[in-house]
């Protein structure tokens, strides 16, 4: 009980110096782009990170449990690209349900994951390398290397990311709906709190009777759901299908994880923490074109400030540990 | 003696008769055979490309013996191109066109291609001098430069500050435009005109977009921002209708009309260019064929009939031009939306 505390009181901590790190970041940018820190401004961020923010919740669970999603990127691309093909050929479909095709192609797609990885034994990271190729070449046959534009679409296709409700983007509010319920299943369901054990010791989770095979099932199954999502909101927000769609897209929701304080060995990290990671990552993103520096910089000061924010989580942490060792010790 | 003498019969009998079916065999192989020649773009599933592949299957077409072959990396890496080339030399094609993703990374194995008798061109982005016979560039990059300036220009009425949305800071086309606008902005008819910025989508929507509000946020005047990529100029329309900046940016660059036919009809981009990559597909197959059955050489004067596209004269060090890009508007867009 005693440790159950500490562990809380790390994640805690963990998410303040990451949103001190945040204000740390604002502060210089704003000093080079004034108005960045602007009402609309930040609105434009959120809004604009909101994609990252659910994919990324995807991959915390498959992290969580020890394994990695590799294919979330491409899962992206095919699920967009069938739901704006469907909105193409049948514009007679409500948008609605357009969405919940490309939401259950996303979720065949992580199914053929999740059966892979629990019952075919392949390590994650191998199955998805695979289905990584695998479904970014099947976006390819399926479009025969076409895109799909903004005349292509549906008025109210293209408004399911772009309407607004108590002036906020539906895009946020579909963030918003996200990670309520991923918080919500991380915390306080059964399964959810499963995934913490087959991480943290999947043999010690075994044998209190958590079945490992339905817990991948379900984390790739949720992840490529959330992926199918992103999918079409991603489509529809900039009015075009193209086959590259979201291709790298992978690498930045594993990072949002890693600098949100998820171990990629498993078993630890929270969703609250993996939104801020990636909302830091979404302030990166949209700060870069607006502080007058050369866009040859651009790729090595990204990489830097997110090497930079983990090993200041990282080192942080670990001092925490100490401190408690020694508490212990006294 | 005489079991010996069979035996000598029967062994030149089967050399004999090898000799005569392999001769046979390569006499028909020649007959059927067409000459093999493979457009290699940047990457599969970029709409332009695909009008490049039916530019390629329309001049095999008409020249009979001609079999046109499309490949490309799926993401646009030279790594990618130089795996596609080494297996097309193994599989003995007679020639390669190439819009090229890196203009050195790929000269060694094209030199290796060379070697083994493949003739090679590039056209669209080129590769350097010495790893390919001819490069083929759909238009002066000068032209296409300066033109672009010229549509914004009218677009804007001569004022005002200007940016652009390039693909990635090393392509070697998107540069050389680039410069060339530079150049052309310097003019005193566009003393009121302003370049501002040069920002890089790398061929992304995800960051072309962002790019592009980028612009707008760091310019609140901003008139204009020219995207001479289709992937940017498709993000920067919907970004600059997002921001509600309809009418006060104006938009050009270089487009494909089937993907730009709404931004252009409803007036965020009222005008953009292209050559048509129809034509580029077209000639490159027609100069290659002209190499491999060696009308011409590829030396600077020689003169290639190409079809449709008339004579294309090889300048100096291999440099060729096709002809102008074509300005597409509300008027036209239509009739071409429907071809590419």
């Amino acid at each position: 009980m005693i440790r159950l505390q500490s562990l809380r009181k790390i994640t805690q901590r963990r998410d303040t110096s990451l949103i001190i790190l945040i204000v740390l970041l604002l502060a210089v940018v704003t000093m080079r782009a004034p108005g960045f820190v602007s009402a609309d401004n930040i609105q434009r961020i959120v809004n604009d990170t909101s994609i990252l923010v659910m994919v990324s919740l995807g991959q915390f669970f498959v992290i969580l449990a020890g394994g990695i999603d590799l294919s979330v990127g491409s899962v992206i691309g095919l699920s967009g690209m069938a739901a704006a093909m469907t909105n193409q050929y049948y514009p007679g479909i409500p948008a609605v349900v357009v969405l919940l095709i490309g939401v259950g192609v996303g979720l065949v797609l992580g199914l053929i994951n999740g059966v892979v990885v629990a019952y075919g034994k392949v390590p994650a990271i191998i199955t998805t390398l695979g289905t990584l190729s695998i479904y970014r070449g099947l976006t390819f046959v399926l479009s025969k290397g076409q895109w799909v534009t903004a005349h292509e679409m549906t008025d109210s296709y293209m408004r399911l990311p772009h309407g607004n409700l108590f002036g906020i983007s539906n895009l946020i509010w579909w963030g918003v709906l996200v990670s309520v319920l991923m918080f919500y299943f991380s915390g306080y369901t059964r399964r959810g709190r499963e995934i913490y054990a087959i991480g943290g010791n999947k043999v010690a989770a075994k044998f209190v009777g958590v079945s490992e095979q339905k817990i991948y099932m379900i984390i790739f199954t949720l992840s490529g759901m959330l992926g199918g999502l992103a999918g079409v909101l991603w489509t529809s927000r900039y009015a075009a299908a193209v086959n590259e769609t979201a291709s790298g897209f992978e690498l930045q929701t594993v990072a949002a994880c890693v600098i949100g304080g998820v171990s990629i060995a498993g078993g630890s990290g929270a969703v609250p923490g993996v939104i801020l990671g990636a909302l830091f990552l979404g302030i990166i993103n949209n700060a870069l074109p607006v502080i007058n520096l050369s866009p040859f910089y651009q790729l090595f000061i990204q990489g830097a400030i997110v090497l930079g924010a983990m090993l200041i989580n990282t080192v942080s942490e670990r001092r925490r540990e100490q401190e408690l060792l020694k508490g212990r010790q006294r | 003696m005489k079991n010996k003498l069979i035996l000598v019969v029967m062994i030149l009998s089967i050399v004999a008769s090898g000799l005569i079916f392999a001769g046979g065999a390569q006499e028909t192989a020649k007959e059927d055979e067409n000459l093999r020649l493979v457009l290699l773009v940047k990457s599969l599933g970029n709409g332009f490309f695909e009008a490049v592949a039916d530019g390629g299957q329309e001049a095999a077409k008409e020249l009979g013996n001609v079999e046109s072959i499309y490949q490309g990396p799926s993401a646009s890496t030279a790594e990618g191109q130089i795996e596609i080339i080494e297996t097309l030399i193994a599989q003995k094609v007679d020639g390669i066109a190439i819009s090229a993703n890196d203009r050195d990374a790929l000269i060694p194995v094209t030199k290796k291609a060379m070697k083994a008798g493949i003739k090679i061109i590039s056209f669209d982005s080129g590769i350097s001098s010495g790893g390919r016979i001819i490069d083929l560039a759909p238009s002066d990059a000068e032209l296409i430069g300066r033109q672009q300036i010229q549509l914004i220009a009218e677009l804007t009425d001569y004022t005002g500050k200007v940016g652009v949305v390039s693909a990635t800071s090393q392509a070697t086309n998107q540069n050389e435009w680039i410069s060339w606008m530079k150049e052309e902005i310097k003019k005193p008819e566009y003393s009121k005109m302003e370049l501002v910025e040069v920002v890089y989508g790398d061929d992304a929507s995800d960051k072309s977009y962002r790019e592009a509000v980028g612009l707008m946020n760091k310019y609140p005047d901003l008139a204009g921002i020219i995207s001479p990529t289709t992937i940017g100029i498709l993000a920067a329309a919907k970004a600059i209708e997002d921001e509600g900046k309809k009418g006060q940016v104006q938009l050009t660059g270089l487009g494909l009309p089937s993907e730009m036919q709404q931004y252009i009809i409803n007036g965020t981009c009222q005008q953009m260019a292209l050559w048509n990559p129809v034509d580029l597909g077209y000639t490159s197959t027609y100069i290659l064929k002209a190499l491999v059955e060696g009308e011409v050489e590829g030396k600077p004067g020689d003169v290639i009939d190409c079809g449709r596209m008339g004579q294309v004269v090889v300048g100096e060090d291999g440099m060729s031009i096709m002809g102008t890009p074509f300005v597409f508007n509300a008027e036209n867009i239509a009739t071409y939306a429907a071809i590419f």
